[in-house]
C-alpha cells in the first residue's frame, strides 16, 4: 500500500470455479489481495486470467465458492450488489438508453432515496467534474463514445462509493482519446480520493496509471507491486514477457553468491546475473534481458554475445535490431536513434553487450 | 435480345450485384399478383358497403344507407361494444401474463424443461382452434351447471388464454435482445430487483409490450371459432353476429359493419404504432 496504511478492500483466499467434473474451469484460485485506501490499483492480465471475475465478485455480480471480501473490515462477500457501497464503470458503459445524461448520473442517488435538491446539486457537481454540463439534457444515444465514457464515470462516482471498479473502460476508445482519458482518470482519482480498482489487459495503461499492479494469469496472482518493481524485477517468466518485452536465453548457472550468480551462455560467454530464486547448482535456467538494456557493438569483444543482424525496424525515437545468437536464439536490442550515426546493416556480425545488473534469472 | 436464356439472366443478376430478389425475372408480376390477392377482396367488400341495392353482387349506385342502417341496428351496436370490451380486457390480461412469462423464461440460466415450457405457453398456436373450442365448450358447460354463472367471463377467459402467445412472443424477443448489463448496472447503482424492473427493464421493454398488446387485441377482436362455441345466448361479438347474418340474408349491411370494423382496427393499430414510436 502506497498512500495509506488503511485497507479499503481485503480479498482473502477467494476461489471461483465454473462447472463441475470434467468441464470444471477454475476462474480464481485462492486469490488474496489487500488494496489500500485511496489507491489506484490495477488488475492486469490476458483475457481469461480471472481479473474480470475478481472484479465482478467485489461488485457482487458473481459469488465466490470460497473466501472472503472485506470492505473496511466488514465482510461483504454475501451481500447483493445493491447493498454494497461500490460502483462500477462497465466496459460497454451500460448507460440507460431511455434516460438523459442527468438522469443517468442521478440514478444511483435516486435509488438511495436522496432528496431531490441534493440529487440536483450532486448531479451538477458531477457534470462539472467530467465537463459535460452543456450536454446534460441529451439522451445518451446522442453523445459520442468519449462523452458516454465520461457520463459512465460520473454516474459511478455520483453516489460517492467507497471503491470504484473500472472494467476495461478505455478499450473502446481510439488511441488519442484513450491517452487523454488515462490522464483524466488519474485526475479524478486524485480529486475524489476514492479507491480505484482498474481492470485491463493493456500493460502500458497499467504502468502509466497505477499506484500498484497485480499481474494475474490463469486464476492466480503472480506478482503484486508498483509499476517499477513489476517492470524491473518481474517475479517469473510470464510477468517478464507480459509486461514490456524481454529476451530469454537458456544458460547454465555456475557460481552463486547471495542474490547474484554467474551464468554460462551457450556460446561460452559468462555473465553476472541477478538471481532472486533459490537454485541448486549447476543447473539450466532461463535469464531475461530487456531489449533496452543491451547494446550493439560493431566489433565483438570479451563478455559480449556474438550475434548476426537479421532485421532492423525503425520506430521513430528508437530502432529495434533483431539479431540471432550463435546458438540460434533470437535476441532483440532496442537502441535510441542518434543523428549522424552510421547505420547498421542486415547480415552484419556484431557483439551484444549486456548492461550490469540487467540480466535476471527467472522461474519458468 | 432474347438470345440469353432466363436462367443465365438470373445468374448474371446474382454475380454482378450480389443476390437481390428484386432483380429476379417476374418479380414485379408476382408481387402485383400477391397484392391483388391480398387486397382485392377487401377492396370489393368496402366498395359494396356503399352499394345502393340490396345485393352484394349487383352495383346500384353510391349510397350510405347501409352505414346508416348498421349504425341504427341495436344488435350491431351491442356486438361492437362487446367485441371491444372483450378485446381490451383479454389483451390487457394476456399482456400482463405474457410479460411475466417472458421474464421468467428469459432471465434464467437454461435448464431442462425450458423448451417444454415454451411449448406450453405457445400451446394455443399449436393446437387447432376447433379442438380448443370444443374442449372449452364441454368444460365451461360443466362449470355453468355447477356455478349457475353464465356471464361474459367465459369469453374473456377463453380469449385471454389464446391471446397469451401473441403477447408473449414479441415481449420475449425484446427481452432477449436487451443488454443484460443494463440490469446489472442498475443493481450496481443501489436498485433492488423491483426498482430495477420498474425503472430499467419495463421502460425498455415497452415497445415489445405494446406490440404484444396490439397483436393480442387484434387476434381477440376477430376471433370466430372459439367465441362461437363459448358464447352464451345474447353474447354476440361482431364477428359472430356477422356470421349469423350471412347464414340468414345477405345484405350490404354486413359489408358496412365489416368496413367499420376494418377502419377501427386500422386506427387502433396505427395509434399503437405511433405511441410506441414516440417512446423511442
Amino acid at each position: 500500500m502506497v498512500k495509506s496504511q488503511t485497507a479499503a478492500v481485503d480479498v482473502r483466499g477467494l476461489s471461483k470455479h465454473f462447472g463441475e467434473g470434467d468441464t470444471k474451469v477454475i476462474a480464481l484460485n485462492n486469490v488474496s489481495i489487500v488494496i489500500g485506501e485511496n489507491e489506484f490499483f490495477t488488475l492486469l492480465g490476458p483475457s481469461g486470467c480471472g481479473k474480470t471475475t475478481l472484479l465482478r465478485m467485489i461488485a457482487g455480480f458473481d459469488f465466490q465458492n470460497e473466501g472472503e471480501i472485506l470492505l473496511y473490515d466488514e465482510n461483504i462477500a454475501n451481500l447483493p450488489p445493491f447493498k454494497r457501497p461500490i460502483n462500477t464503470v462497465f466496459q460497454n458503459y451500460a448507460l440507460f438508453p431511455h434516460m438523459t445524461v442527468s438522469q443517468n448520473i442521478g440514478f444511483g442517488l435516486k435509488m438511495l432515496g436522496k432528496p431531490k435538491p441534493e440529487i440536483t446539486a450532486r448531479v451538477s457537481e458531477m457534470l462539472k467534474l467530467v465537463q459535460m454540463e452543456e450536454l446534460k439534457d441529451r439522451k445518451v444515444s446522442q453523445i459520442s463514445g468519449g462523452q458516454q465514457q465520461r457520463v459512465a464515470l460520473a454516474r459511478a462516482l455520483a453516489p460517492q462509493p467507497k471503491v470504484l471498479l473500472l472494467d476495461e473502460p478505455l478499450s473502446a476508445l481510439d488511441y488519442k482519446l484513450r491517452k487523454e482519458m488515462q490522464i483524466e482518470l488519474k485526475r479524478l482519482q486524485n480529486e475524489t480520493g476514492i479507491t480505484f480498482i482498474f481492470v485491463t489487459h493493456d500493460q502500458e495503461e497499467a504502468l502509466t496509471m497505477s499506484d500498484r499492479i497485480a499481474v494475474m494469469s490463469k486464476g492466480n496472482v503472480l506478482q503484486i507491486g508498483n509499476p517499477r518493481e513489476i517492470y524491473d524485477r518481474p517475479a517469473d517468466r510470464f510477468v517478464a514477457s507480459f509486461i514490456g518485452e524481454s529476451n530469454f536465453i537458456v544458460c547454465k548457472v555456475e557460481k552463486k553468491t547471495r542474490g547474484s550468480a554467474t551464468a554460462c551462455l551457450p556460446d561460452g560467454t559468462s555473465l553476472t546475473v541477478d538471481c532472486p530464486v533459490d537454485l541448486e547448482l549447476p543447473q539450466p535456467a532461463t535469464i531475461a534481458i530487456r531489449p533496452e538494456h543491451a547494446f550493439i557493438s560493431e566489433k565483438p569483444g570479451k563478455n559480449q554475445l556474438a550475434a548476426i543482424i537479421k532485421n532492423i525496424v525503425f520506430l521513430g525515437t528508437d530502432t529495434h535490431v533483431h539479431t540471432q545468437l550463435s546458438d540460434g536464439t533470437a535476441f532483440v536490442v532496442r537502441q535510441q536513434n542518434v543523428i549522424g550515426e552510421k547505420p547498421l546493416q542486415t547480415g552484419q556480425n556484431v557483439g551484444i553487450r549486456i548492461a550490469d545488473g540487467a540480466a535476471r534469472i527467472l522461474k519458468d | 435480345m432474347c438470345a440469353v436464356p432466363h436462367a443465365k439472366v438470373a445468374l448474371m443478376a446474382i454475380s454482378s450485384r450480389g443476390f437481390s430478389v428484386k432483380s429476379q425475372v417476374g418479380f414485379s408480376t408476382i408481387a402485383l399478383l400477391c397484392i391483388f390477392a391480398l387486397y382485392l377482396p377487401i377492396f370489393t367488400l368496402v366498395v359494396y358497403a356503399f352499394n345502393d341495392t340490396d345485393s352484394m353482387s349487383l352495383w346500384g349506385g353510391f349510397s350510405l344507407r347501409w352505414f346508416k342502417s348498421a349504425s341504427h341496428n341495436v344488435a350491431i351496436q351491442d356486438a361492437v361494444l362487446r367485441s371491444f370490451q372483450i378485446a381490451i380486457i383479454a389483451a390487457t390480461l394476456a399482456t400482463a401474463m405474457g410479460t411475466l412469462a417472458a421474464i421468467a423464461t428469459t432471465r434464467t440460466a437454461p435448464y431442462r424443461g425450458l423448451n417444454f415450457k415454451y411449448a406450453l405457453i405457445n400451446q394455443p398456436l399449436i393446437v387447432p382452434e376447433i379442438v380448443t373450442a370444443v374442449a372449452l365448450l364441454i368444460v365451461f358447460a360443466r362449470i355453468k351447471v355447477w356455478t349457475g354463472y353464465t356471464g361474459g367471463a367465459y369469453l374473456v377467459a377463453a380469449h385471454t388464454a389464446f391471446c397469451i402467445p401473441f403477447a408473449y412472443l414479441p415481449i420475449r424477443a425484446r427481452l432477449e435482445g436487451m443488454d443484460l448489463t443494463l440490469e446489472t448496472a442498475a443493481a450496481d447503482l443501489y436498485a433492488n430487483p423491483w426498482n430495477t424492473f420498474t425503472n430499467i427493464t419495463l421502460p425498455l421493454l415497452l415497445p415489445g409490450v405494446i406490440a404484444g398488446y396490439m397483436l393480442a387485441f387484434v387476434v381477440s377482436l376477430d376471433d370466430v371459432v372459439i367465441t362461437e362455441f363459448v358464447k352464451s345466448g345474447g353474447q354476440e361479438t361482431l364477428p359472430t353476429y356477422m356470421l349469423g347474418q350471412i347464414k340468414k340474408s345477405i345484405t350490404p349491411e354486413v359489408n358496412a359493419a365489416a368496413t367499420f370494423f376494418l377502419v377501427l382496427s386500422v386506427l387502433a393499430v396505427t395509434a399503437f404504432y405511433f405511441i410506441s414510436r414516440k417512446k423511442h
